[in-house]
């Protein structure tokens, strides 16, 4: 996956607001990769250009060699917010990517009973989203993104709503899910910690307009678990990010008290 | 030492009459305060005619209203007037239903159908449709069809407007979701946006069949020889309060029907929603 030169200026009510300013990223075949910086430096403006959802204002994102146009099955996504489609059960939300493709109704649930499975939602397959916690909402949501057999999957802040300790159970159960289906990844988060434990390289943007800062190389073994936290490696890396964040997130709160935001 | 924190919305503490906003309450003490509250209406109305403090012509006593019901059933036909009013109200809602319904999705989903829609509904929506009554008499005649026309102009607006709001409700993330899932921008409607809307949907037909019922009685006040609304006027003209009031309650126990009907149907329809 290439995101090449891309630039996105957002227009509203009169005003222009910067968002991104000339992102280059390679991101490998099965790389794991996260994209970490202060809250409105447009990490999620960046994703929702890959998912195709936005057209950058200028440059190109080539998924498998494809230039993006629109959204499409290939790159799947996983929102912060929750975004499982109230009306269809857990199954059926898992199902509904392969029932756009067309595929038979007994491989789909093949399929849904194999993803419900990874992510450790057996005996929930009937029940609708209302009743399903944050954590598990969020499993479902990851699992449907994963029953379409995308070739990258974007992930913007999926667990930011969810409590420290789901959190991190989280975080375990997609490296797991990660190794297991070795796809691409592209994950979007503010935290730290989180950049670190579970990607191969972390990508540092600046506040606002969002640039590339730094590209950090985690070479923490694999496979890694919670106890990696408590290593002396994964703290220096941790050392190195934070400063990083600090100063951007700094530059971002001065930039806002200067506009008038808050 | 500190004292011992004091949560007061504990189970235990959520006894007698303590109000905590939105608070849950029991089915049994639902119902019971329903009952309660229409008891009251019972009781103060009693208390004012029994007692003679009101003129029984001003206003009649619950047995005499009672008694006027059944008589009205029994002798005078009444029911057939329920089943004509009934009838109107049915084929003026399910008119406006008809193509409000597919139109407000619509004008919901395709902006260039809304820029050319909704400016003239919302228009339209402001002009009363009892004042366009007369204007009905004069163009379709004191027949079925002017009473129809008139529910339907009373609902077909309005309905229109408040299923392209429920159509547009939908949260956009569920629809860029299903992009992302290789859903096609022609399925959309039918794969997200429909689905999403329909227990909304369901609520506005609720909302718009009371209209229905307002308009109905309406257009069966000036101009109707049969009708709930035209034994109600028929009876003002002879001073038989009772049966004006007979024939008020009825509309009102009918109204409530519908609409539980509307709410069960919507829960056993869509249990996903809330
Ligand atoms: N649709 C939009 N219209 C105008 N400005 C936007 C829009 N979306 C995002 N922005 C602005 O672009 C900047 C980057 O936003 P975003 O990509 O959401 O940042 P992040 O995800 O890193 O918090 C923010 O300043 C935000 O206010
Ligand atoms: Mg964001």
């Amino acid at each position: 996956m290439v995101v090449d030169g891309v630039f996105k200026a957002y227009e509203s009510g009169g005003r222009k607001v910067h968002a991104l300013d000339r992102i280059d990223l390679t991101v490998r075949d099965k790389e794991f990769v996260a994209l970490l910086g202060p809250s409105g430096c447009g990490k999620s403006t960046l994703l929702r250009i890959i998912g195709g959802l936005i057209a950058p204002s200028a440059g190109r994102v080539l998924v498998g060699g494809a230039e993006v146009k629109r959204p499409g099955p290939d790159r799947g996504m996983v929102f912060q917010s929750y975004t499982l489609f109230p009306w269809l059960t857990v199954r059926q939300n898992i199902e509904f990517g392969p029932k756009e493709k067309g595929i038979s109704p007994s491989d789909r649930s093949d399929i849904s009973s194999r993803y419900i499975e990874i992510v450790g939602l057996k005996g929930f397959e009937d029940s609708f989203p209302k009743a399903l916690s944050g954590g598990m909402k969020q499993r479902v949501a990851i699992a449907r993104a994963l029953a379409n057999d995308p070739s990258v999957l974007l992930l913007d802040e999926p667990f930011g709503a969810l409590d420290t300790q789901t959190r991190s159970l989280m975080q375990e159960l997609l490296l797991d899910v990660w190794e297991q289906s070795h796809k691409t990844i592209l994950f979007v988060t503010h935290d730290v910690d989180e950049a670190i434990f579970m990607a191969d390289r972390v990508v540092v943007m600046s506040a606002r307009p969002g640039r590339i800062k730094k590209v950090i190389e985690v070479g923490l073994p694999r496979s890694r678990d919670y106890q990696v936290r408590t290593e002396l490696a994964f703290l220096e890396y941790k050392r190195i990010a934070v400063d990083l964040i600090r100063e951007e997130t700094i530059k971002t709160m001065s930039l806002g008290a200067a506009s008038g935001e808050a | 030492m500190e004292d011992p924190v004091q949560v007061r919305t504990s189970p235990e503490r959520r006894r007698g009459l303590e109000l905590i906003p939105r608070a849950p309450i029991s089915t049994r003490l639902y119902m019971a305060l329903g009952v309660a509250s229409f008891a009251f209406i019972l009781a103060v109305w009693s208390l004012l005619t029994y007692t003679g403090m009101l003129d029984p012509l001003f206003l009649p006593t619950p047995t005499k209203v009672a008694a006027a019901a059944f008589n009205l059933l029994a002798y005078h036909g009444y029911l057939n007037d329920v089943i004509v009013t009934v009838f109107r109200v049915f084929a003026g809602f399910f008119l406006a239903v008809l193509i409000g319904v597919p139109l407000g999705i619509l004008v919901g989903t395709y902006k260039p159908i809304e820029a050319m829609v909704e400016p003239v509904m919302a228009f339209v929506r402001y002009m009363p449709a009892s004042a366009f009554l007369p204007l009905f008499i004069i163009w379709i005649g004191i027949n079925e069809p002017e009473k129809v026309a008139v529910i339907f102009f009373g609902s077909f607006f309005q309905l229109v407007l408040m299923v392209a709001t429920s159509t547009s409700s939908v949260p956009q993330e569920l629809v860029e979701v299903s992009y992302t899932l290789g859903t096609s921008p022609s399925r959309v409607l039918w794969r997200v946006l429909l689905p999403g809307a329909w227990p909304a949907i369901v609520d506005n037909l609720r909302i718009i069949l009371g209209w229905a019922w307002t308009y109905v009685i309406v257009a069966e006040l000036i101009g109707a020889s049969s009708g709930m609304g035209f034994m109600i006027i028929e009876s003002q003209r002879m001073l038989r309060t009772w049966n004006i009031i007979a024939g008020i309650v009825s509309i009102g126990i009918l109204g409530l029907v519908a609409d539980y009907g509307f709410k069960w149907s919507r829960s056993a329809l869509f249990p996903w929603a809330d």
